[in-house]
This record gives structure tokens, sequence and C-alpha cells, in this order.
């Protein structure tokens, strides 16, 4: 249990996804300019991440490990997350129209999602049990969440500001922001390794 | 021969997940919009995000149901020019080509008709400004003079003339920019054919409009009597033309004790003179 909530806690606020490991950097700087798009995206990210990490765990024990071909680990992994991503929103564009409306946009955007990727792949790197995959996969999705919504909020507070300097405006202004907020969560580094020491 | 194995297990997988999909695009088809799809088609594919939704598919989508110009043709980056001419086109075929539109400005209490009440130094825009207090003008629903809409328009046409915002009917393409960003929501997407509108957001009562503004609409009536065809209703205090049954013939804007009414036929009169002002000032 506490191995679980140390998993969960240090892929949030220590190793972010996005702060700390820089990855899925194309959404967190696209969709972050409304704060409704930011949390639908986050939510959707996360849902995506469980979901292959559920589906690429077993592919890697039981196939790649097991006919020892782990080299073909990429090519197979994103095969798997694309297809299951575009079988994931059909399934809810058919069944579920409202969850659709609010989610299943961003998942065009997920299909070869680095941050996605990368976690399937961490989580055999690690060398994680299955169970510890999806926690670590949540984990994962929820840090991507909240750097969505700092950053989302940020953005916000930034087109209210009229004092950024004209060579600022834009583009270079938020990648000043996002690199600050990604210094920030640099102060997090061995919080969790202390609280549960 | 080892070769074989891992070059088999991708064909499978592969082979696999593209039978899956085939069959389920089959069995969970769902019909789209004819337009969506033209604009989808359109558009890079980029999946940036960069027009500030999720995706080239949320933009088609939006783009093709929007209906009061919201959202434009030209917000994709990626495809640049190109591509927003090709859209219009694709919108362009059956919406607002017969009826131009352009953004109205419901107030035209300048600083000589206005009251402020107290002297503003905070940041230069009205979204700061109508935070503190609603703005230091003493009518609260009037434009607050700060530009915001003129920062936001591309196309130059909304300038502020002597506190309120004043929007050039040539230049404007009613792509609502401003109408978005105001945070007093004065400014309105209307018809261009129609010349003669209220240009005044108050709902106050009318003994408290003209406290506040000489300007205002004080909910007086006469324009509703005055109208031939029942275009002008004075709803809380604060007159509005029917734009379907409005025939711009301004009688109503002859009537009106104020000049809330507005009628852009005769050339648009002068600013209030230099006496009024010290009257304003010494009332």
């Amino acid at each position: 249990m506490k191995e679980i909530i140390v998993i969960i806690m240090s892929v949030i606020l220590v190793d972010n996804f996005v702060l700390s490991q820089f990855l899925g950097i194309c959404p967190f700087l696209g969709v972050s300019k409304k704060m409704d798009s930011a949390t639908g995206m986050g939510f959707a990210v996360t849902f995506v991440m469980v979901l292959a990490t559920a589906a690429t765990w077993p592919i890697q024990k039981f196939l790649l490990d097991a006919y020892g071909i782990g080299y073909l680990q990429t090519v197979v992994f994103i095969l798997v997350i694309a297809s299951l991503v575009q079988l994931v929103e059909m399934t809810l564009k058919k069944y579920m129209p409202p969850l659709y409306k609010s989610l299943g946009v961003f998942l065009p955007l997920i299909t070869t999602n680095c941050a996605v990727l990368g976690v399937t792949i961490t989580n055999i790197d690690d060398g994680l049990t299955y169970v510890q995959s999806l926690f670590n996969a949540l984990g994962a999705g929820i840090g991507f969440l909240l750097a969505m919504v700092l950053f989302a909020g940020l953005r916000g507070k930034l087109e209210d500001c009229k004092m950024v300097p004209v060579a600022f405006q834009g583009i270079p202004i938020t990648l000043v922001t996002a690199s600050i907020l990604s210094l920030s969560f640099m102060g997090f580094s061995g919080v969790v390794e202390g609280l549960f020491a | 021969m080892s070769m074989l194995i891992p070059v088999g297990i991708v064909v499978v997988i592969g082979l696999v997940a593209g039978i899956i999909l085939t069959i389920a695009s089959k069995v969970m088809f769902v019909p789209v919009d004819q337009m969506v799809l033209d604009i989808r088609e359109v558009l890079p594919g980029a999946n940036c995000g960069a027009c500030g939704f999720a995706g080239c598919d949320d933009y088609a989508t939006a783009l093709a149901e929007d209906t009061d110009g919201t959202i434009t043709a030209s917000m994709c980056p990626v495809g640049g020019a190109d591509v927003a001419q090709k859209l219009a086109a694709i919108k362009g075929v059956d919406a607002g080509a017969a009826d131009p539109k352009v953004a109205v400005v419901m107030c035209h209490g300048n600083e000589a008709s206005a009251k402020r009440i107290m002297e503003y130094k905070g940041m230069a825009t009205c979204k700061a400004a109508s935070q503190l207090y609603g703005g230091n003008w003493a009518c609260a629903h009037g434009c607050l003079g700060l530009g915001d809409c003129s920062v936001v328009c591309d196309y130059d046409a909304i300038c502020v003339e002597d506190g309120v915002a004043f929007i050039d009917r040539e230049k404007c393409v009613a792509c609502g920019k401003c109408a978005k960003v105001c945070p007093k929501h004065i400014i309105q997407i209307q018809s261009k054919n129609k010349l003669v509108y209220v240009a005044c957001s108050s709902n106050n009562k009318g003994a408290q409009t003209r406290k506040q503004c000489t300007a205002g609409c004080i909910g007086c009536m006469k324009c509703q009597k005055a109208c031939k065809f029942d275009a002008v209703v004075v709803e809380n205090n604060l007159a509005k033309i029917d734009p379907e049954k409005c025939k711009n013939c301004g009688l109503c804007a002859k009537e009106c004790p104020t000049g809330a009414i507005l009628n852009l036929r005769v050339k648009k009169k002068a600013p209030a003179p230099a006496p009024k002002k010290e009257e304003v000032a010494a009332s």
C-alpha cells in the first residue's frame, strides 16, 4: 500500500512527466490556452495512459520477453497504443456521445503522444509489477493533468497582462513561463523519499 | 529463421489491430456533417491545437457549426492564408454572404455626456478596470474606453474616441473578437443593413440613467410610440429594436430626447459641444 502511494506521489510531483521528464510538451503548450480544454485533455491522457499500460504490459511480458525480441518494444507499443486510442475513440463516439464530446476530441492528439508511450516504457524499464504499473500510469496522468491546469491558469493570467514586452509576447513568454514552472517543480525532488523514508 | 519470429509477431499484431479497427469503424459508424468533412479535408491535419481547439477535427466541427461568426476561417496558423481562403470558400457558400454583419457598440457615453465617479490609475485594460468596482464611470453598463476591443481587432477597425469605442463599419468584418473580449458585453454583431440602433445598454431607471449619462436611454417610451412598425420595444428601462421589423426610417432616433438611438443614415452628430461639458461638470 505504502509502495503504491510512494509511486503515485513521486510520479505526480517529483518525476512529473511534463515538468520534470519533459514528455508530452506538445499538448502541454498547444492545448493549455483554455482551462476547460486543458482539463479535458488532462483527463483524456490519464484515461489513455492507464488503458495503454493495461494493454502493453502483458504484451511486453508474454510476447516480447517470451520470444526475446524486446528491441521491438517501441514499434509494437506505438502500434498498440495508436490502434487502442482509435478503438476507444470510436467506442465513445458511438455509445457515449456526452463523454466523447468532453474527452473524445482530445483522443486523436494522444494517439502518438510521447507521454503515453513514455509511461508504458518506463513501467517496463523500472521493472514494476502489473498493479504497480497501472498506478504509475494513473499517477503520471494525474501529474499531467496537474501540469496542464497550472499552466492553463498561468496562461490565462498572462493574457490579461499587457506589461509583457513586445518581443516576448505570445510563444516566447509562454515558454519562459513553462520553464519557470518546471523549475519550481524541482523543489519537490527528494520530498517523497524523505516523507516515506 | 530467427528473423521470422519478430517479423511475424509485428505483422500479426498489425493485422489484428487493423482488422479490429476496420470492423469497429463499420459497426460503430456515426454519420458526420458533410461540411465538417470538407473542412477537415482542407485542414493540414497536424492536430497541433494551435488554433485553440483540441485538434483539427474539433476545429472543423466548431467552424462548421458556427453561425454568428465568432469562429473564423483564419484560425489555423499552420495552414496560413491559403487554408483560410479555402475554408472561407467552404463556409461562405451558404453563410453570411447575403447579409453582411458588423460590430456595433451599444453605448455612446463619451467624456462629455457620461460622468466618471473616480480616477482609475490601474492597468490600462477594460478587463482590469471592470474588476475594480465595475470601472470608474458612473454608469455600470457603459463603455470603459480603455480599448480592449481595439487591441484585439485584427482589422484596425476600432478606435477609442473621447472615452468610448467607435467602430469603422467599412473596415469591420464582424469577426466578433471585440464582442467576446468586452467585459461589459456592449458590443454586438448586427446586420450591416440596419442603420438605426440603440447606443445604450443601461437597464437603470430613467432618473438614475439621467444622473449618470446625458446620452443614455431613459426608457421614456417615446421611440416605442413613434415607431410605425412596432419594431421598438422598451424593456427593463431600455429600448430594443427588432431587426426583423425595423425599416431604418429613423423616426425613433428623431423622437429620442437623449439621443440614445443613433441613426447612421444622417451623418453622425458631432460630439457634444464644449459648453455642455461644463454643465455636466457643474451639476
